[in-house]
C-alpha cells in the first residue's frame, strides 16, 4: 500500500475585488458616463478660447452696447469694430418671455384636461399628438409660422394695439406690425406648449390619489378638488416646466430667424417689427463674416450657452425637488 | 310577489340635462355667428373664439342659477380646460394640413431620382429633385447614430448599473446638455474641429454636432428603460456566478432591447430636422455626395432652407415638398418608436 500523501487544497482567497473584466467594464462605462461632462466643458472652453480676444477688447460693453459693426481694409485687416449684444439679449429675453406667458396657461389647462377630464381614448390620442408636436423640426414651425400663422398674428397684434394700447407693453409709436417679437413669441409659444404640457401632466399625475378621493368624498366639485389638491402639489413643478420651456425658447434659432426682423437697437415694444435674438444673429452674420467677426459670434455663442445652461439647471433643480417631495 | 327594484343610474345625465346641454351648445353656436356677423372680426378663429366665450358664459351662468357658486366656477373651468386642450392641438392639425396641402403638388417621381446639380431652386419643378438631400440626411443620421449610441447607452448604464460617485452630477449634466441650443453645438464643432483641424465643410462635421444633440435624448430614454428592468434579473445573473459585465451584456441589455431601440429612434427623430448646425457645418452641396468625410453634403433641412430663401413660387413649393418628405420621415420614426415602446409594455 502506497501511502498517499494528504493533499490539502490551498484555501481559495476570498476577496471582494472585482475581476479584471469587471474593472475594464466599469472603466469603459464610467468613461462613457463622463463624456457629457467632457462635452459641456469643451464647449465652454473652446467658445471661450475663440471668443476671448473679442471679449477682452469689448469688455463689459459686449453685453451693454448694441451696435454690431466691423470695417476692414482691402487686405482684410480689421480697422475698427464694435460688437455689442445688448439688443440681441433684450430681444431674446423679450421673445421667450412672451412665449412663456402665452404657453403656460394653455399648457396647464391642457395638462389638467388630460389628467382629470379627458376619457381614456381621448387622453391617449391627445398625448400622441402632443408628443408628435414636440418631435416636429423647428424649421417646420418657422416656415409654417411665416407663411400661415403670421397674417393672423399681425391681425391680433393690431387688435391688441387698438384696444389695449393704453397698456405700456402694447404701445408703439410707429405702426409696423410685421415680423415683431410678438410674432416670434407666438411661434415659440406653439413650440414650447408640448414641453410644458408634458412636464405639467407628469407632475399632476403624481398628485396623491388618497387626497383626491378625500376631496371628492367631502363633496368637492372637480375644480375645488384641483384647487385644493392638485395645484398646491404641482405648483413648483409647473414653474420648473415653464423654465424648461424658457430655456428651449431662448436657444431656438431657425424658427425665430424666419419670423423676426433683426434690428441692432434695444427695443422693448413687443408689437413693433424690430427685434433681436442671439441665436438668429449668429445665423444672420455667419455667412459673410470675417475671421475676426467669427470670433465675436463665438463669444455670442458662449453667452447664449451660459444663459441657457443656467436657466435649464434651475428648471431641473425645481422639477427634481418637487418630484421628491410630492410622493 | 316581491318587488325587485329596477337598477337606476342616478349619476347619468337625464334626457332633460341632455336637452339643456344641447340648447346651450346651439345657443353658443348661434351667438358666435351673430357676433362675427355684426362686428368687424372675421375668419375661422373668430368663430371659434366667439363660440367658446359664449359657451363658457352660458354654461357658467346656467350652472350658477341651477346649483350655485361652486358649480358655476366648476363649469367655467370645465370650458377653459377644454379650450386649453383644443388650442394645444390646433397648431398640430394646421401644420399637418398645410404641409400636406402645399407639399403634395411638389411631390413627383423625379423628385426622388434627381439631385440639384443641374438645377436651381427657382427652376420649374420638373427640373432637379432632392435625391442628394435624402441621401445626405440618411448619411448624417447614420454617422451620428454610430457616434452617439455607444456614448448614450454607456451613460445610461453608468446611471443605472454602476451608480458610482458621479451619478448625481452626471444625471444633472445630461439634463443640462439636453438644453444646449443646437446653434451652440454647431459653433462648438466649428471652433474646436472645423477651423483648427479639417478647415473644410463636410458631412462628418454636421454629424458630430448632431451627436452632441442626440446623446442626451438617448441617455435619458435608455436610463428610464433600464430602470424598468427588474432587479431580480440582475441578482439572478450574479447568483449564477456572472460577473457584472456578463450580467449586463447577457441579461440586462437583451431584456431592455426594444426599449433601447425606441430610445435610439427617438434620438434620430430629434435630430432629423435639426437645421441650425447643418447650416453652419455641412456646406450644403447640390450633388449626391456619398463621402461624408470630404466635400459639402446636402441634407433635407438645408435644401428646405435654401429653397425657402430663394423665394419664388416654384422654390417655395420645393421647400414645402421637402418639408413633406422630412415630416414623413420624422413621423415614420416617431410611429415606429411608439409601436416598439407600446409593445414592450404589453408584454
Amino acid at each position: 500500500m502506497s501511502t498517499q500523501e494528504l493533499v490539502i487544497p490551498v484555501a481559495r482567497e476570498i476577496h471582494t475585488e472585482p475581476r479584471r473584466s469587471d474593472k475594464v467594464f466599469r472603466g469603459i462605462v464610467t468613461g462613457g458616463g463622463l463624456s457629457s461632462l467632457a462635452i459641456l466643458g469643451l464647449i465652454a472652453i473652446f467658445l471661450g478660447y475663440r471668443g476671448f480676444e473679442v471679449l477682452r477688447q469689448e469688455g463689459i460693453g459686449f453685453i451693454t452696447n448694441s451696435d454690431w459693426a466691423i470695417s476692414t481694409d482691402d487686405a482684410g485687416n480689421v480697422l475698427e469694430s464694435h460688437f455689442g449684444l445688448a439688443a440681441m439679449l433684450v430681444g431674446t429675453i423679450l421673445c421667450s418671455l412672451i412665449a412663456v406667458v402665452i404657453a403656460v396657461p394653455i399648457s396647464v389647462f391642457s395638462a389638467l384636461f388630460l389628467n382629470f377630464y379627458a376619457p381614456g381614448w381621448l387622453k391617449k390620442f391627445l398625448i400622441t399628438i402632443i408628443d408628435m408636436m414636440a418631435a416636429f423640426p423647428s424649421i417646420l414651425f418657422g416656415i409654417w409660422g411665416f407663411l400661415v400663422l403670421m397674417p393672423s398674428v399681425e391681425y391680433w397684434a393690431k387688435l391688441l394695439h387698438r384696444y389695449l394700447g393704453f397698456i405700456p407693453v402694447f404701445d408703439m409709436q410707429v405702426p409696423v406690425f410685421t415680423r415683431s417679437p410678438f410674432v416670434a413669441g407666438v411661434v415659440l409659444a406653439i413650440m414650447i406648449i408640448p414641453i410644458i404640457t408634458s412636464v405639467s401632466r407628469e407632475i399632476f399625475s403624481q398628485a396623491p390619489l388618497d387626497r383626491i378621493q378625500a376631496a371628492y368624498a367631502l363633496g368637492a366639485t372637480r375644480w375645488a378638488m384641483i384647487k385644493a389638491v392638485v395645484i398646491p402639489h404641482g405648483r413648483s413643478g409647473v414653474i420648473g416646466g415653464a423654465m424648461l420651456g424658457l430655456g428651449r425658447a431662448m436657444g431656438e434659432t431657425v424658427a425665430v430667424f424666419t419670423v423676426l426682423n433683426i434690428v441692432f437697437q434695444v427695443n422693448w415694444q413687443m408689437l413693433l417689427g424690430a427685434g433681436g435674438n442671439v441665436a438668429s444673429l449668429i445665423i444672420l452674420k455667419f455667412g459673410d463674416a470675417s475671421p475676426y467677426e467669427i470670433k465675436a459670434l463665438m463669444a455670442a455663442g458662449l453667452i447664449l450657452f451660459l444663459l441657457t445652461l443656467i436657466v435649464n439647471a434651475m428648471a431641473n433643480l425645481i422639477v427634481k425637488t418637487t418630484g421628491k417631495s410630492g410622493r | 310577489m316581491t318587488m325587485t327594484p329596477a337598477p337606476t343610474k342616478p349619476w347619468a345625465a337625464s334626457p332633460k340635462d341632455r336637452a339643456i346641454d344641447g340648447t346651450i351648445f346651439l345657443a353658443a353656436l348661434l351667438s358666435s355667428y351673430v357676433v362675427v356677423f355684426i362686428t368687424p372680426m372675421k375668419g375661422k378663429l373668430a368663430y371659434f373664439a366667439c363660440f367658446f366665450i359664449a359657451y363658457a358664459i352660458l354654461t357658467t351662468t346656467f350652472k350658477g342659477i341651477q346649483r350655485g357658486n361652486a358649480a358655476a366656477k366648476d363649469a367655467l373651468i370645465n370650458s377653459l380646460v377644454a379650450i386649453g386642450a383644443i388650442v394645444t392641438v390646433i397648431p398640430a392639425a394646421s401644420i399637418l394640413f398645410t404641409v400636406l396641402q402645399k407639399g403634395s403638388p411638389g411631390i413627383s417621381f423625379g423628385l426622388f431620382t434627381h439631385d440639384m446639380s443641374l438645377a436651381t431652386p427657382t427652376d420649374p419643378l420638373s427640373n432637379g429633385g432632392l435625391l442628394h438631400a435624402i441621401t445626405g440626411t440618411l448619411t448624417l443620421m447614420l454617422l451620428s447614430l454610430v457616434m452617439s449610441v455607444p456614448i448614450g447607452i454607456l451613460t445610461a448604464l453608468y446611471l443605472t448599473e454602476i451608480k458610482g460617485r458621479f451619478t448625481g452630477p452626471i444625471r444633472f449634466l445630461v439634463q443640462a446638455m439636453s438644453g444646449v441650443p443646437s446653434i451652440v453645438a454647431g459653433l462648438f464643432i466649428l471652433s474646436a474641429i472645423l477651423y483648427p483641424i479639417t478647415k473644410a465643410y463636410s458631412g462628418l462635421m454636421g454629424a458630430l454636432s448632431l451627436t452632441i444633440l442626440m446623446i442626451p435624448t438617448i441617455a435619458r430614454t435608455s436610463e428610464e428603460v433600464l430602470n424598468l428592468i427588474p432587479n431580480d434579473l440582475r441578482e439572478a445573473g450574479t447568483a449564477l456566478g456572472g460577473t457584472q459585465w456578463r450580467t449586463v451584456a447577457m441579461i440586462v441589455l437583451p431584456a431592455a432591447k426594444s426599449g433601447l431601440v425606441t430610445a435610439v429612434i427617438l434620438g434620430v427623430a430629434r435630430i432629423a430636422g435639426e437645421t441650425a448646425p447643418i447650416l453652419l457645418l455641412t456646406g450644403g452641396g447640390d450633388k449626391v455626395n456619398p463621402n461624408a468625410f470630404n466635400g459639402p453634403m446636402g441634407s433635407l433641412p438645408y435644401y428646405i432652407w435654401k429653397s425657402f430663401n430663394a423665394g419664388s413660387p416654384e422654390a417655395i413649393t420645393r421647400a414645402w415638398a421637402g418639408l413633406l418628405v422630412l415630416v414623413g420621415l420624422v413621423l415614420f420614426l416617431f410611429t415606429s418608436a411608439r409601436f416598439l415602446g407600446s409593445r414592450k409594455v404589453s408584454k
